[in-house]
């Protein structure tokens, strides 16, 4: 066992910050899901937004980038 | 971290990602050809060979070629056109360039032993603050300083306004961070994962059933992935433009 104490810790937070993909899939599951139950009720309406579900879920994952971005941060830039 | 592990499972799944010169012993000096330059002049010819050749009789009766070049093309104009508004269709011809671009980058890296421009940072950066700059000075040329009325809900609470004048300033300056990071990490994720699973069935030899399956499923994905993502990317620069055109919520 060799390497120093600010790389193991460096690499801890990096797997850490996966957590944060977790809450980004709740939040695209969050859209896509009213996305279907509202296209269900009125379906007349649902094909003019799925611009708007994209758009949804684009911002919903930008959260879990921002984990990815911490632990490249943490893994290639300390 | 590749040294250590002799024997057990051989898996270099980011190999892909390294940017080598097309000639000579490996150093890369900035004008030196790499598989990056490879590739991308490899995405623009498809794009011009769709297009172009697609388009080139213009036949009234069109033929398949010439019906899924137009589909293309009228799928990012109503794009446009919906969600930036009809006065948006001025700056068409860059959004419909950054969508055959990063599309033909995504589908092209699918192919074995190529390299995917998209999958780096660098890359996906250049083409998000592109569009950040230019959105910003097209706002700032287009309203004046009435631009940072974007900033100031005039639709909140009196009180509430400088709370959300600075959220949204945040939010502002985060965009080509999460534009740029959000298609290269799709497409790292993507690429290291088929990867993986390409490394199981290697090990596994003739057995690799399992394995094999799912590469299939996920090389599957990842085509769905590759269209979406590019489809994602020139959604999301529509929106900053109509955030530019219309800056009044």
């Amino acid at each position: 066992m060799e390497g120093n104490l600010e790389t193991m810790g460096a690499l801890i937070g990096a797997g850490l910050a996966c957590t944060g993909m977790g809450g980004a899939a709740i939040g695209v599951g969050h859209v896509a899901g009213n996305y279907l139950s509202g296209a269900l009720r009125n379906p007349s309406a649902a094909a003019s937004q799925t611009a708007m579900l994209f758009i949804g879920i684009a911002f919903a994952e930008a959260f879990g980038i921002f984990s990815f971005l911490v632990a490249l941060l943490l893994m290639f830039a300390l | 971290m590749a040294e250590t592990s002799s024997g057990g499972l051989e898996i270099h799944p980011m190999d892909q990602f390294t940017v080598v010169p097309l000639f000579g012993d490996g150093t890369l000096q900035w004008y030196s050809p790499s598989n990056v330059t490879l590739w991308m002049a490899l995405a623009l010819l498809c794009t011009l060979l769709f297009l172009v050749v697609g388009t080139r009789k213009r036949a009234k009766i069109p033929d398949r070629f010439q019906m899924v070049a137009e589909l293309v093309f009228m799928f990012v104009r109503n794009m446009v056109q919906e969600v930036a508004g009809r006065d948006a269709l001025r700056y068409f011809p860059l959004i419909m360039t950054a969508f055959m671009f990063v599309m033909f980058s995504n589908v092209l890296g699918l192919l074995p032993m190529s390299f995917t421009t998209t999958s780096h940072i660098a890359v996906t950066a250049s083409m998000a603050l592109t569009v950040f700059i230019s959105v910003t000075v097209l706002g700032f040329v287009k309203h004046g300083l009435g631009f940072l009325g974007l900033f100031w809900i005039s639709a909140a609470p009196l009180p509430l306004r400088p709370v959300l004048a600075v959220i949204e300033l945040m939010s502002y300056f985060v965009r080509p961070v999460s534009h740029s990071i959000r298609l290269a990490g799709n497409m790292m994720a993507g690429h290291a994962m088929i990867k993986v699973f390409a490394a199981f069935a290697g090990v596994l030899g003739v057995g690799a059933v399992v394995p094999v399956v799912a590469i299939a499923a996920v090389y599957a994905l990842e085509l769905l992935v590759a269209f979406i993502q590019a489809y994602v990317f020139t959604i999301l620069t529509c929106v900053y433009l109509r955030d530019a055109l219309h800056p009044q919520h």
